[in-house]
């Protein structure tokens, strides 16, 4: 591991339960190298950020993690298992929704069990289910250009909560989201992070957010973007949104990280 | 001009907007939604009192009336001879226009999905598609006389281009963003095609069909002007012939009235069947 | 398409359609169809002669005064449709229309208003190219933002500098692409319309090959023809790149 400059490698005190292990991930686009070197694990149940300047390569990786992109170099291992493609265990939510305009909410999120050969009435009352939990109830018939921005990623939420996957992918959800919508958005996301018990494996540019939400915030390095830090926010996720935003500890950790992140910036 | 076409594969960021290469230029069915009522009729209305005195004056001795040729129009759907001109004028235009849009189709979304079809044909459909196919019809006469089958290859060769390379750009720039999120969640290829990518590239693969339709029209009406003396060309040939000309002019505005009304049908079944998004936008 | 790691370019393909034609052309199958290479020759001796010469420079005559009518007209109209309702909602109709009607019935109506000559062509070409473009000019008109207009006023800008500083430049990326699709469609116009008027032109001889089974001259008359058509096609959509990338940060 690459980590001597890590202020909190929890690596070492925490057993490791690691769902996901990325093991010496490189990546290179013809000349441009945006991954070099990756090593992570991301522990189970946990909500892991990936934060780091522009560029960096926070969405390869995730996307290699998916499976959908393939590293030059290196390894991904699920439960022990390496990553060839796209697998039933993971699931990704995407930054431009990615949703079918010609399909209702519905359908959109029954679409992984579609692909997945399962029945119509039980895809459905399983989606009915996750579009309750998003907070869609209602809007089952609705068509994606008749949701705004955040019900969109709510719509791309609950299709990857409806496959099931012990694994969440999740590119900038709300970056096409306002700021109202993304705040309570956050507050649902913990919720759901809460109620689900999955693992989520989230990128962000957003110090707030990631603070805000993460158990875990590993910092990319600028490209060839490399893993710089990893912060554990020690943060009461007991108190009420209001009070954590408010919070010495959250203040501290955002000015840290910005910190860290500033000569990045020029 | 082909090499832009390539799928957008990086990984960031939300998909290319798809640049529809018919968008503009078919809208009939929008018309009669986006113009309102009043001002059709008065545009209408304008331009029928500008015929009519346009034939009052008259600007040609070769110049009816506006209600002349409605006349005109009227005498020859009751004499019958209209009717049985557009019997000989559609069988050739609809059996052509199927013959296109299952070839074109086909042959459309292979090329979109093989880099190997599209590389070999592609290009030669580029060709055609620009090139004035019309200067070919007078060879189909050697070929195939000047029955139906001339007719009907007519159509073809002026439909079916337009139809192919709508169908071969939709399918080429089927959203990347949805044929990854098939892709992640282990949809087949066969998923991934059914699934997302026709039903994502079926707006454009159906402007392409009324464009072809509409480039039928063109070539039927042609045929039948140049090769074979049948249908509505022949009505038109003949009334003028005989300096007929109010019901000259009547078979040439019935058939773009036909050509107006088919498409614009066309695309109101489109938006209805196709495009359930649509209708409540 | 990549063969063995190279990539071949796409319009290479042409070079496998044009064998393809050579070998049907000397297994003399279809009596259609001379070998490529005779047709060629063809062409040589025929864009020496006399005939083709004058038949090229009235095609070409009619195609240019047409078009030029066209886009006069059709970026005017295209412009008066996007910025004034009015003009929009009385015109609308026509242009939709027009633009997707069976105008081959439309040329014997000329040819008994305008005579069985040139005119008759050029006024077939303009008909043929002008709805495109002004649909396509209006479309860009449309998309030009609000605040760059706002911006000319504020600027004190006349309002013949408010349109051609700002608004046809702005418009110009889809005006540009109208007029490629008027090109092309003119040049069917003029195809058309010298077909059916058959004794000027490229009409005429296309009648006098096909008449006499000539294939050979027909089919260079038609290569020559393609060829244009592909090359203008083609010069035009390389001005249109270079105006392309402000497209997108208007
Ligand atoms: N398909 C591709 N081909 C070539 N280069 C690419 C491709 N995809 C990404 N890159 C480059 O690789 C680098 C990392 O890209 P990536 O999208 O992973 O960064 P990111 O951290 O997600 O950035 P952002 O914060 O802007 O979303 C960037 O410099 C990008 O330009
Ligand atoms: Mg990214």
């Amino acid at each position: 591991m690459t980590m001597s400059d890590a202020v909190f490698n929890i690596e070492k005190d925490v057993p490791a339960d690691a769902v996901v292990e990325v093991r010496g991930i490189c990546k290179k686009y013809g000349e441009v190298e945006a991954l070099r070197n990756i090593d992570l694990d991301f522990p189970r149940g946990k909500l892991t950020t990936l934060l780091g300047p522009s560029g960096c390569g926070k969405t390869t990786l995730l996307k290699i993690i998916a499976g959908l992109i393939e590293p030059s170099a290196g390894e991904v291992r699920v439960n022990g298992r390496p990553v060839t493609g796209p697998g039933p265990e993971r699931a990704f939510v995407f930054q431009d929704f990615a949703l079918m305009p010609w399909a209702t909410v519905m359908r959109n999120v029954a679409f992984g069990l579609e692909l997945k050969g399962m029945g119509k009435a039980e895809r459905q009352s399983i989606a009915a289910k996750y579009i309750a939990e998003v907070g869609l109830s209602g809007f089952e018939d609705k068509y994606p250009h008749e949701l705004s921005g955040g019900m969109r990623q709510r719509v791309g939420l609950a299709r990857a909560f409806a496959v099931n996957a012990e694994v969440l992918l999740l590119d900038e959800p709300f970056s096409a989201v306002d700021e109202q919508n993304r705040r309570k958005f956050q507050e649902d996301l913990l919720r759901l992070v809460e109620k689900e018990r999955k693992t989520f494996i989230f990128v962000t540019h957003s110090i707030e957010e990631a603070v805000y939400v993460s158990d875990r915030i590993v910092l990319l390095s600028r490209r060839p973007g490399r893993v710089s830090q990893i912060i554990e926010p020690k943060i009461d996720r007991t108190a009420s949104p209001d009070a954590i935003r408010r919070d010495q500890g959250y203040l501290d950790t955002v000015e840290e990280i910005w910190q860290g992140l500033k000569h990045y910036v020029d | 001009m082909m090499a832009s076409t390539q799928a957008d594969t990086r990984v960031n960021g939300p998909a290319r907007a798809v640049h529809s290469p018919a968008g503009l230029s078919l809208g009939l069915g929008r018309l009669f939604l986006r113009y309102p009522i009043l001002s059709r009729v008065v545009s209408l209305g304008l331009f029928f009192l500008a015929w009519e005195i346009a034939g009052r004056v008259p600007i040609s001795y070769a110049f009816p009336t506006f209600f002349d040729t409605a006349y005109a129009f009227g005498t020859m759907i009751a004499d019958g001879s209209l009717i049985s001109a557009y019997g000989s004028t559609l069988q050739p235009l609809v059996i052509g226009i199927a013959i296109s849009g299952v070839v074109g189709i086909v042959l459309g979304i292979v090329m979109g999905l093989s880099r190997m079809a599209e590389w070999l044909v592609a290009p030669l459909f580029i060709v055609l598609q620009s090139a004035p196919m019309a200067a070919l019809i007078p060879l189909i006469t050697f070929v195939y006389g000047i029955g139906l089958a001339a007719k009907t290859l007519a159509v073809i060769m002026l439909a079916l281009p337009v139809i192919v390379l709508n169908g071969y750009k939709a399918v080429r720039n089927a959203n990347p963003s949805l044929v990854a999120m098939c892709y992640s969640f282990q949809g087949t290829r066969l998923q991934q095609i059914t699934k997302v990518i026709i039903p994502d590239a079926s707006p454009v693969i159906f402007a392409g069909l009324r464009l072809g339709l509409a480039a039928g029209f063109i070539g039927v009406i042609l045929a039948e002007l140049l090769i074979t003396p049948t249908g509505i060309g022949d009505l038109i040939t003949y009334h003028r012939s005989v300096a007929n000309y109010a019901e000259m002019y009547a078979a040439v505005v019935s058939i773009i009235l036909v050509s107006t009304v088919t498409l614009a049908a066309l695309e109101a079944f489109e938006v209805r069947v196709l495009r359930p998004e649509k209708r409540r936008g | 398409m990549t063969l063995f790691g190279y990539r071949v370019p796409m319009m290479a393909s042409l070079i496998v359609w044009c064998i393809l034609w050579e070998l049907v052309g000397q297994s003399g199958a279809m009596f259609l169809v001379p070998p490529l290479s005779s047709v060629l020759a063809a062409a040589v001796t025929m864009v020496q002669t006399q005939t083709w010469q004058a038949a090229a420079l009235i095609t070409l005559h009619s195609f240019v005064v047409g078009m030029a009518f066209a886009i006069v007209v059709g970026v005017t109209l295209g412009v008066l449709m996007g910025r004034f309702k009015a003009v929009d909602d009385l015109f609308g109709i026509w242009v939709n229309i027009f633009v997707s009607a069976p105008l081959s019935a439309l040329v014997p109506v000329l040819m008994i208003l305008f005579g069985m000559g040139e005119t008759t062509v050029v006024v077939t070409v303009f008909l043929f190219a002008v709805w495109i473009i002004v649909l396509d000019t209006r479309a860009g008109i449309r998309h030009v933002p609000n605040s760059l207009i706002e911006m000319g006023r504020s600027y004190g800008a006349s309002t013949f500098a408010l349109y051609s500083k700002i608004v046809l430049l702005a418009a110009l990326p889809e005006i540009l692409a109208g007029i490629r699709l008027g090109l092309v469609r003119g040049v069917k116009g003029v195809v058309i319309g010298q077909l059916l008027v058959s004794i000027i032109g490229y009409g005429e001889l296309f009648e006098l090959y096909s008449r006499s089974f000539d294939m050979e001259n027909f089919w260079a008359l038609t290569i020559i023809l393609f060829a244009a058509a592909m090359l203008m096609s083609a010069a035009i959509e390389h001005i249109e790149k270079k105006v392309d990338y402000y497209a997108g940060v208007r």
